[in-house]
């Protein structure tokens, strides 16, 4: 039941063993392993050292008095004392093209210097942050939330209910994930999304969320449902069928309590995931649109300036880089403190 | 028409023929340059081969060397190849019957690649084939000739009765029209009119090129990978405007490279010729380091936004003209490459083109010329347009500069009070998409090069009752635009036209002012070509008709 969960060790699978009394219990042992594993506790504080900038974005655009999402064509900027424009024409040769500033690396006064619109990229890069993050999260809570239910009733109900289920993740999951991704996109991208009463305007940042979140359920749900399967087989579970206990409790209180470390390992995993996905999209111009930012519309902002102004580029996919990085070492600590034996990764697409 | 893809035309206006007699040699061939091989290179392939049905720039400029028409635009540099020249034929024909009726007298000896001579039969079956393979231009182009409209109904038995009528003993072929065109020869000399052999397939050729007459033929296409151009052997000159020798053996075309990968290869030497433009991001590099290799040609085009007048917010001019005002021009072309690639515009009509007089109302303090944004005045016709807050899609390319363009453009409309989204759509598609009235464009980014140089083309085509079809994907009059006293005048110009030209020309001055007032589209800019090449290739050729002349620049 759920309260043996609570006072109970994790086991292989999820599971759970009974303790002893005045032993730790379950998630204070994990929580003791997780804050003892370094290289996890460095990726936390990352993480949330990255989301605290970005969550600072309009503060920094107040002090540094720029509008990250209006052209500034004609914009100055000061540099060792003198002002330049933004976006400096050639004056060599032919005089062809305009080369935005580069980097001044002065908080406060284009610090990356600025992108092709005259906007600060620096600002623009925390404003990015914030969608980028919102995204991973809502798209992996998305995910997590709807391939618990379809996985926890495949399993749980079993018969032509898993068999429905479980062909249809496995031709959602037949799907080249990005290929899909993007179809979704370019067929949503261009007009609002009605889902019964909710319409999801196409520049809404839900929309990548939806298709995000989406096309990764198979790779939640199948696994969801192997460990519902499971323990629909235990002894409990059967003990509990065999009193009269109505399933919805049993599936609430004994098996959904028993499937939550597995969903906890796949958090730090989904985001990460999530996040490369939303750049990849953004990239393409169907994720993010403009004048909002994602670290993947600033890759792509960067691309034609890859010649004269590569820190535009290179900002964004740092950016990406560090924190998928820092996702992926706590995953792996939650996954070691939750989790020890699980092989969530292999799959993954 | 669109850089890539062009787009359906048909008009009457008329332009100055220079009656250019045969024979009469442009330039004299250089032998000691015969020879080598030029590597030109391109994103992508310019899909079919088909040159009765091919719409792009891209093999526009291939075509020049491989087909022949009864006549041809010159093939000389600059503003000289916009003139009409005889070429299968042997002269322009006067026109008969009120300008209804035209023969052509052609030229003897002259064979297809093959060895096979042109004969009055295949001049006969080119033009009934116009119609079997339903090439774009047949129902406006070539819908004025006698029996167009029964081939247009049923391409597959077209035969163009008492429309193009050959006379094997006389060697002649008449054409007879049902009314007078005065840009009939212009449009007797694009691509879509050249001659091709009678038993040619009477179905698109795909990527099976078709021979020709001109200097080289295509001997190898795929394309995904490459065209090759080699010697025709039964070429001959026959006239050195229409169809001059060219100068290397062999044309290698190579497709599939990228824009930052064309213009490396052209600086390392190994390609002559990019057929995009450089990238932005190169333009500095390119324009300071390979200065020589770097020609900047103006053009007759505009870049514009137009606005659909038929849906809100834009169907009311006040909101138009608010956009009109706002948007800075200047920074448009900042946003382009800078003055060097581009002017600013606040019209229809080209500067230099027919019919152009400088006109520009949305101006700060107003004048001839553009001075800069009016942002007072377009927030005072916004308020009074009533249409704040309201939505707007703008669909434009997804090339850097269209993006980089489009991006601009949402942040002023921003300012206006518009909430505006951008949507970059594929450059193959774009054009396509936004002129298909059914996806209620509401904005749009896109270009418009000349046909041939007509005030009509522009005018006319963009923006002429005609050229608006409701429901139909096909409808090249984007914004939608019809004022019924405008067309009138449209009409009476096409009219005009074929009698007095420098009427027409000023009726379409007018009428170029009041489509401007209208604003049913934002002019932002005319741009300018960049051609770069490699430092080996020379007698670089640029032809205001269709570019490039590929085969006239020389690798030894």
């Amino acid at each position: 039941m759920a309260e043996t969960v609570m006072t109970g060790e994790m086991q292989e699978g999820g599971g759970v063993k009974p303790r002893a009394s005045g032993a730790q219990g379950p998630w204070a042992l994990a929580f003791r392993k997780l804050t003892a594993d370094r290289a996890a506790m460095v990726a936390l504080a990352a993480l949330i050292l990255i989301a605290l900038i970005c969550i600072a974005a309009p503060l920094y655009a107040s002090w540094s008095h720029t509008d990250p999402f209006r052209s500034n064509l004609d914009g100055q900027v000061m540099v060792d004392g003198k002002l330049v424009a933004a976006l400096e024409q050639s004056t060599e040769g032919l005089g062809l093209g305009y080369t935005p500033v580069g980097p001044t690396w002065q908080l406060g006064n284009y610090f990356l210097g600025a992108d092709n619109q005259g906007r600060d990229v620096f600002a623009r890069l925390l404003y990015a942050g914030r969608n980028s993050l919102l995204i991973a999260s809502g798209a992996t809570l998305f995910t997590l939330i709807m391939a618990t239910i379809v996985g926890a009733s495949a399993g749980f109900f079993g018969g032509i209910t898993d068999a429905v289920i479980s062909r249809v993740l496995d031709i959602l999951w037949a799907f080249p994930i990005y290929l899909l991704a993007i179809c979704l996109s370019v067929v949503l991208i261009n007009q609002s999304m009605k889902i019964g009463p909710i319409t999801i305007d196409s520049g809404s940042l839900l929309l990548p969320i939806f298709i995000i979140g989406i096309v990764y359920v198979p790779y939640v749900a199948r696994p969801i449902r192997g460990q519902v399967l499971s323990l629909r087989r235990s002894e409990f579970v059967l003990a509990a069928i065999g009193l009269g206990v109505p399933s919805s409790r049993i599936l609430f209180r004994d098996i959904l309590p028993n499937v939550l470390p597995t969903l906890i390992v796949f958090i730090p995993i989904m985001m990460a995931i999530d996040m490369l996905v939303e750049a990849a999209l953004s990239f393409l111009s169907i994720g993010v649109q403009q004048p909002d930012a994602s670290w993947g519309t600033i890759i792509q902002d960067g691309v034609g300036l890859l010649y004269t102004r590569p820190w535009v580029a290179l900002s964004g996919g740092i950016a990406i880089a560090l924190t998928v990085l820092a996702l992926n070492v706590f995953g792996d600590g939650v996954r070691d403190a939750l989790d020890p034996k699980a092989k969530l990764r292999i799959g993954a697409k | 028409m669109k850089t890539y893809y062009r787009s359906l035309l048909g008009c009457v206006a008329g332009v100055t023929l220079l009656a250019a007699s045969t024979g009469i040699a442009s330039a004299e061939y250089m032998a000691e340059h015969r020879g080598g091989t030029l590597r030109v290179v391109a994103h992508s392939a310019g899909g079919t081969i088909d040159p009765h049905i091919n719409y792009t720039l891209q093999y526009w400029e291939v075509y020049q060397t491989i087909y022949d028409g009864l006549l041809k635009f010159k093939q000389a540099a600059g503003a000289d190849g916009f003139t009409v020249v005889p070429d299968l034929a042997e002269a322009i024909p006067t026109p008969e019957n009120g300008g209804k009726t035209l023969t052509f007298k052609l030229r003897k000896g002259i064979k297809f690649s093959d060895g096979r001579e042109v004969g009055v039969k295949d001049v006969v079956a080119s033009f009934q084939r116009i119609f079997k393979v339903s090439s774009p231009t047949s129902g406006t182009f070539y819908a004025g000739i006698v029996g167009a409209d029964k081939c247009l109904k049923d391409p597959k038995t077209c035969t163009l009765e008492g429309g193009v009528v050959g006379d094997e003993a006389k060697g002649t072929v008449t054409i007879n029209l049902v009314a007078g065109d005065a840009e009939i020869f212009q449009k007797l000399a694009l691509p879509h009119a050249v001659i091709l052999p009678a038993d040619a397939p009477a179905a698109d050729a795909g990527s099976n090129p078709v021979i020709g007459t001109g200097p080289y033929k295509i001997t190898a296409y795929d394309p995904n990978k490459q065209m090759k151009l080699e010697r025709n052997t039964n070429f001959k000159v026959w006239s050195e405007d229409a169809q001059p020798d060219g100068y290397p053996d062999v044309v290698d075309y190579d497709f599939s490279l990228t824009d930052e990968a064309q213009a490396t290869a052209i600086e390392n030497g190994e390609a002559d010729w990019m057929f995009d433009q450089v990238p932005t991001d190169r333009l500095a590099e390119v324009g300071t380091k390979f200065k020589d290799t770097v020609h900047v040609t103006p053009l007759t085009a505009w870049w514009y936004a137009p606005m659909n007048t038929n849906i809100p917010p834009f169907d009311n001019v006040k909101a138009r003209q608010a956009v009109a005002y706002a948007l800075d021009r200047n920074a448009m072309v900042k946003l382009f490459g800078g003055p060097s690639l581009a002017g600013p515009v606040c019209q229809v009509l080209p500067p230099g083109f027919p019919g152009h007089e400088d006109y520009c109302p949305y101006t700060a303090g107003g004048g001839p010329k553009y001075n800069g944004p009016d942002m007072d005045k377009a927030k005072a016709l916004m308020a009074e347009s009533g249409m704040k807050g309201q939505k707007v899609t703008l669909i434009t390319e997804d090339t850097d500069a269209s993006k980089s363009l489009g991006t601009y453009i949402q942040s002023v409309m921003n300012d206006l009070g518009f909430e505006t989204g951008v949507k970059p759509i594929s450059t193959n598609l774009q054009f396509t998409y936004i002129q298909n009235t059914k996806n209620n464009v509401q904005m749009s980014l896109t270009q418009w090069y000349q046909d041939y140089p007509a005030a009509s083309d522009f005018l006319y085509i963009l923006f002429g009752c005609e050229s608006f079809h409701k429901d139909s994907d096909s409808s090249v009059n984007i914004a939608g635009f019809c004022d019924k006293e405008i067309n009138d005048k449209m009409h009476k110009a096409l009219e005009l036209g074929v009698t007095d030209q420098a009427a027409a020309n000023k009726l379409w001055a007018e009428i170029d002012r009041a489509v401007t007032d209208k604003s049913p589209a934002v002019a932002l800019f005319t741009p300018k070509h960049i051609d770069f090449t490699s430092k080996r290739l020379g007698n670089f050729k640029f032809n205001s008709q269709f570019y490039f002349l590929i085969t006239q620049a020389w690798v030894k």
